[in-house]
C-alpha cells in the first residue's frame, strides 16, 4: 500500500513513525525547506497534563492518552523532555472555583496527582511568583519539550524505517478519479497514492477542498519572547494565568533547553504566512507575563517571534476519512493541545489505515525490523554539568570536528553540525541547522556563528556559499561576491 | 599568566606582563586567528593615540603580532575557554588537543564584546534574511569576500555602523540611509565626516524602524521620526525599499566568564568593577579592553590591557602595596561611568592614575572636575564631549590624600560662561 501524508509537522511527522513500523510504501510531503517549520516550530512546547479540555472532546481524549507516551517516546528518539509540572495560578476566590472544577475535570479524565495549593506551597514552588497569587492547581504530570526536535526526531526515525520524505514540495492538487483518491500533483510532479492522509496544519482545509471538504481554519497567531539562558531560573514549573474561552493565557515557563519562555498572546488573523511579531503584541506578552512574574527583565530577550494555531471554529481536533472523496484521512483543526496530543493521534490514524486496509484488501502487516530507537547524536549540551567534560573528551578523541566550537553562544561544536547535515532528514538551510543543534540560537543570534555556518553548510551540501539560505526559497544570507555589485554598474561609485 | 582572548586587549596585556617579568604566559583564543576584530577592520583611523600613525585594523594589529611572535608567550588559537572558577582553574576546549583544565596565578579576561542584535532593541516584523550586525556584515564583506546585500538600510549611527555604510557603498551598494534614535550620532565625528558626509548618505537622527517586511528576503523597513521619549511620531512613518538591514546599535561586554566567576557587574559599562590595575573584585583577576567596557579607540584598549598586564606581573612578584583607604571614583554631573572605579594601591613610580569616562549628553566648553567633599581637587578644560567618544582626564597623584575616600568626577560648564551646553 502506498501512503502519502501531506505535511511534516508534528502531526504528519508523528503518523509517518508509526506507519513506519509497517509494510508500507510512505512518502511524507513538506512544502517547506524543514520539517517542523510551520506551527511546530513556534509554540509553547508544552505537554500539557490534560485537564483543561473534556472528556467529551476529540482533543480531551488524545491529550489525556498521549501524555503518558512522552517519557518512552523522547527516550526512543533523543528528544530532550523534562516532566517539570505546570501550576494554573488563581488570585481570588472565583478563580479557587474555577480550580477545583478543573481538578474535578482533570481526575475525570483519570489524570493523577491533580492537586491545590495553597500560597506557602506556592511561594515555595515559585519563589518569584506575584505576591498576590494564592492558590494554584498543580499538575506534576505536565512537561516541556522541544517541539521541533520532537517531529525532527519522529522524522529521521521514520526515514530510519524506510519512509521517504520530499522537502520544499508543495501539494498543488489531489489525484482523484471517480470518487477515490489515486495520489498527488505537486510542483515537482505527480507521487501516486492508495491513501492520503492530509496532515497540513494551516493548509489541512485547502487540501480537504482538493477532495470537495468543508472546512475553514481560522489561524491565530501567538507571540513569544525567548530569553537568555540566564534568566531560566526565574521559574521552576510551567505558569498558567486563569484560562479565558479561546485561549490558555500568557504563560510563563521554563524551555527544556534552560531558557525562559513567555507568551502566548491570542489573536486571530487572516493571512497564513503572517508569523510577524507586532509591538503591540509584543508588549501584550510582556504585561501578562508580569502579572505572574513580576521579576521578569525587559531585557534579556534572545529572540521574539510567533506561532500560528490551524482552529476550526468547533475548537476541536476533526481527524476522519473525507465524506467526498475514499482514500483520504482529514486531521484538521489540530491546535493545541495538538503537540501533547501528538502520540494519540499517531495511534489513531494507524487504527484508520488498518480500517481502511481491511475494506481494500490492502495488506498492513508490521515488519519485523523496525528500529524504534535514534541514535544519540553528541551534543555537548546535552550532558550533565558534573560530567560534561569529560565525557565530551571522549568525543573529541573519536572526532575532532567536535573539538571545535563554532556556536559560542551555546557552545556547539562543527562536528554536531556536520552531524545535522548528514541526518536522515538533513539539514539544509540555516534555520534547519539550528533546530538540530542549538547553533545560532543563543545570545548573539548568529553574530559570531553565521558565517561559519554558511561555510559549512556550503562546504558538505557542496553549493556555492551565494546559494546558502535561512530558510529555503529566496532567503539567501548572500546577495553577491565580493566587487560583483561594481562590475554591474560601476557608475554607482565612480561619481564622487 | 592566563589570557583569554587574543584580541588587541588580550595580546598587549601578555607583552606587557612578560615585558615585566613574566615568563609563563598562555593566551586561549576561541578563534582561527589573533588580532580579534582587527584582521576585519581593513579601514585606517587606528593608531593615532598610540603609535602617533594613522593604520589600518590588519596593520595596527600587526604591530602587536609582530612582538608577540618574537616572544616567549604561548598562543592557543581554536581554543574555548568553556569555564572559568574563582579559584582561577580554567576549562577549555582545543580542537586538538581536546579538553585543557589549567589553573592561572593570575588571569585576564580580554574576551572582548559582542554586538547588541534586533531583540535587544525590539525590532517588530518578519524574521526574513538580510538582517544581521554590521560587524557580521563587515566580516562577510571584508574576510569572506562576499556583500550581504545590495540596498542597505543602517539601523545606528555608531562607529561600525558607519563605517559599513561607507564600505558598502564602495562595494557597489545603494546605501539609503543611517538611521539614529538619539538626536546625535553616536560615532566619532571623523567617522560620520569620512563615511557618511563625504558619500552623500543621508543621516537621518532620532530616526528609528518601527517595523520590518519580508517573508523570506528583507523586503522593506518602516521608519519612523522619535519624540524626545524616543516614541514613534505618529504620522511620520515612511517605508524605505531594501534587501538589507545592518544593525549598529551597540556592544555588549563579553561577561559570561566573568559572571562564572561570581563576580558582579556594572550596570552602565556590562563589564566588571576595577581598580586602577584593572584588577577585578577577585585578587589577581584582571580584565581589559572591550570586556570591561566598550571603547571607540582600540589605541585606549592597548593601553589599559597594559596597565592590567605590568599590575599582573607586578602581582605575581609582589611589588603591589594596598593604600591604607580605598578611594572610590565616582560619577558626577553628566558623566555615566568612570573606569576604574576605585583606587586600591599605593601610587609607588606613578605620577597620576587616568581616569576614562563617558558622558551622557554633548557639552562644549566645559571643564572635567575632580572633586573630594565639594572641593575641586583638580579640573581640565575640554571644547567638546560627546557621548561617542570617551573622555579621560588624568588624577595626579600628588594631590592625592591618605585621608581621601571617595572622589567625584563631573564634567561642568566653565564659569562665567551660561550657553555653553548645547
Amino acid at each position: 500500500m502506498q501512503i502519502i501524508i501531506i505535511g511534516a509537522g508534528v502531526i504528519g511527522s508523528a503518523i509517518a513513525r508509526e506507519l513506519s513500523r509497517y509494510d508500507v510504501d510512505i512518502l511524507l510531503i513538506e512544502k517547506e525547506p524543514d520539517v517542523a517549520d510551520g506551527t511546530s516550530k513556534a509554540n509553547s512546547g508544552i505537554i500539557h497534563a490534560g485537564y483543561n479540555a473534556d472528556a467529551e472532546t476529540l482533543k480531551g481524549r488524545m491529550n489525556v492518552k498521549s501524555n503518558p507516551a512522552y517519557d518512552k517516546l523522547c527516550k526512543d528518539l533523543k528528544v530532550p523532555f523534562k516532566r517539570n509540572g505546570s501550576l494554573v495560578v488563581g488570585f481570588t476566590e472565583e478563580d479557587l472555583k474555577e480550580l477545583k472544577k478543573k481538578k474535578a475535570n482533570g481526575e475525570e479524565n483519570g489524570i493523577e496527582g491533580l492537586e491545590i495549593i495553597g500560597q506557602t506551597e506556592l511561594f515555595e514552588k515559585e519563589p518569584n511568583i506575584n505576591r498576590d497569587a494564592k492558590y494554584a492547581l498543580y499538575a506534576p504530570t505536565a512537561g516541556i519539550i522541544s517541539p521541533y526536535e520532537l517531529t525532527i526526531g519522529y522524522a529521521d526515525n521514520a526515514v530510519r524505517n524506510g519512509a521517504e520524505v520530499l522537502l520544499d514540495t508543495k501539494v498543488t492538487d489531489l489525484i482523484i478519479d471517480n470518487d477515490q483518491i489515486k495520489g498527488v500533483y505537486t510542483d515537482r510532479g505527480e507521487y501516486k497514492a492508495d491513501l492520503v492522509i492530509n496532515a497540513a496544519g494551516l493548509f489541512s482545509d485547502k487540501i480537504a477542498a482538493m477532495a470537495g471538504d468543508q472546512f475553514e481554519i481560522h489561524p491565530r497567531k501567538g507571540e513569544y519572547h525567548l530569553f537568555d539562558k540566564v534568566h531560566g531560573d526565574i521559574i521552576n514549573h510551567t505558569l498558567f494565568p486563569m484560562p479565558t474561552e479561546t485561549s490558555k493565557g500568557i504563560l510563563v515557563l521554563p524551555t527544556v533547553h534552560g531558557n525562559l519562555l513567555i507568551g502566548p498572546n491570542a489573536n486571530r488573523i487572516d493571512d497564513k504566512d503572517d508569523v510577524s511579531t507586532t509591538s503591540e503584541g509584543l508588549e501584550e506578552v510582556f504585561e501578562g507575563a508580569h502579572h505572574l512574574i513580576p521579576s521578569i527583565p525587559e531585557k534579556g530577550v534572545i529572540t521574539s517571534f510567533s506561532g500560528l494555531r490551524a482552529s476550526l471554529a468547533s475548537e476541536d481536533f476533526h481527524i476522519d476519512f473525507s465524506r467526498q472523496t475514499k482514500g483520504l484521512i482529514n486531521l484538521i483543526g489540530i491546535q493545541s493541545p495538538g503537540l501533547s496530543s501528538a502520540p494519540g493521534i499517531a495511534n489513531k490514524v494507524i487504527e484508520m489505515v488498518q480500517q481502511f486496509s481491511q475494506t481494500n484488501n490492502h495488506a498492513f502487516h508490521q515488519t519485523d525490523d523496525f528500529q524504534e530507537t535514534n541514535p544519540e547524536y553528541p551534543h555537548y549540551h546535552h550532558y550533565e554539568e558534573n560530567d560534561k567534560v569529560e565525557k565530551w573528551q571522549e568525543v573529541v578523541e573519536q572526532d575532532k570536528n567536535y573539538g571545535e566550537i563554532i556556536c559560542r553562544c551555546e557552545h556547539v561544536s562543527r562536528g554536531e553540525i556536520i552531524d545535522a547535515i548528514n541526518r536522515p532528514v538533513p539539514a539544509r538551510t540555516v534555520d534547519a541547522i539550528k533546530r538540530r543543534t542549538r547553533a545560532s540560537s543563543g545570545r548573539c543570534q548568529a553574530g559570531f556563528c553565521g558565517p561559519r555556518i554558511l561555510e559549512i553548510l556550503s562546504k558538505h551540501l557542496k553549493i556555492d556559499p551565494l546559494e546558502v539560505t535561512k530558510r529555503g526559497k529566496d532567503s539567501r544570507i548572500l546577495k553577491a561576491r565580493s566587487k560583483e555589485i561594481i562590475l554591474e554598474d560601476d557608475n554607482k561609485v565612480g561619481d564622487h | 599568566m592566563i589570557v583569554i582572548g587574543a584580541g588587541p586587549a588580550g595580546i598587549a596585556a601578555a607583552l606587557e606582563a612578560e615585558k615585566n617579568g613574566l615568563n609563563d604566559i598562555v593566551i586561549l583564543e576561541r578563534d582561527k586567528y589573533i588580532g580579534g576584530i582587527l584582521p576585519q577592520c581593513i579601514h585606517n583611523g587606528f593608531g593615532l593615540e598610540y603609535f602617533g600613525e594613522e593604520l589600518t585594523g590588519p596593520e595596527y594589529a600587526y604591530e602587536f603580532i609582530k612582538d608577540l611572535n618574537s616572544s616567549n608567550i604561548e598562543v592557543l588559537t581554536e581554543t574555548m575557554v568553556l569555564d572559568v572558577n574563582d579559584k582561577k582553574e580554567i576549562t577549555a576546549l582545543n580542537k586538538e588537543k581536546g579538553v585543557i583544565k589549567v589553573k592561572g596565578e593570575t588571569i585576564v579576561l580580554a574576551m572582548g564584546c559582542r554586538e547588541r542584535t534586533r531583540e535587544n532593541i525590539k525590532i517588530p516584523g518578519d524574521r526574513p534574511s538580510g538582517i544581521l550586525s554590521a560587524g557580521t556584515a563587515q566580516r562577510y564583506t571584508n574576510i569572506e569576500g562576499y556583500m550581504p546585500g545590495k540596498e542597505v538600510v543602517i539601523l545606528g549611527s555608531g562607529d561600525i555602523g558607519l563605517i559599513m555604510a561607507r564600505r558598502m557603498r564602495l562595494e557597489g551598494a545603494d546605501v539609503k540611509a543611517v538611521l539614529e534614535i538619539m538626536p546625535f550620532s553616536s560615532g566619532l565625528v571623523r567617522n560620520k565626516v569620512q563615511c557618511l558626509d563625504d558619500f552623500d548618505i543621508p543621516l537621518k537622527l532620532q530616526h528609528t524602524i518601527t517595523r520590518v517586511e519580508g517573508k523570506e528576503r528583507l523586503k522593506r523597513v518602516k521608519v519612523a521620526q522619535v519624540d524626545e521619549d524616543f516614541n514613534p511620531i505618529e504620522g511620520t512613518e515612511e517605508w524605505i525599499g531594501c534587501d538589507t538591514l545592518l544593525l549598529s546599535v551597540g556592544l555588549i561586554p563579553e561577561n559570561e566568564l566573568t559572571k562564572a566567576m561570581g563576580l558582579d557587574l556594572h550596570p552602565v559599562t556590562g563589564g566588571t568593577y576595577v581598580n586602577e590595575n584593572r584588577e577585578t573584585n577577585i585578587e589577581g583577576v584582571y580584565a581589559a579592553g572591550n570586556v570591561l567596557h566598550v571603547h571607540d579607540l582600540v589605541d585606549w584598549v592597548s593601553e589599559e590591557a597594559e596597565i592590567a598586564g605590568r599590575a599582573a606581573a607586578d602581582y605575581l612578584n609582589n611589588k603591589l602595596e594596598k593604600r591604607e583607604n580605598k578611594i572610590k571614583i565616582t560619577p558626577g554631573e553628566n558623566v555615566t561611568y568612570t573606569v576604574p572605579q576605585t583606587i586600591e594601591y599605593t601610587f609607588q613610580d606613578k605620577k597620576f592614575i587616568k581616569v576614562f569616562m563617558r558622558v551622557t549628553k554633548p557639552m562644549e566648553d566645559v571643564k572635567v572636575k575632580f572633586i573630594y567633599e565639594n572641593q575641586e581637587v583638580v579640573s581640565y578644560p575640554k571644547k567638546i564631549v560627546m557621548p561617542g567618544e570617551m573622555v579621560t582626564a588624568n588624577l595626579p597623584a600628588a594631590l592625592i590624600k591618605n585621608d581621601m575616600d571617595e572622589i567625584k568626577v563631573s564634567i561642568e560648564k566653565k564659569v562665567g560662561e551660561n550657553d555653553g551646553e548645547k
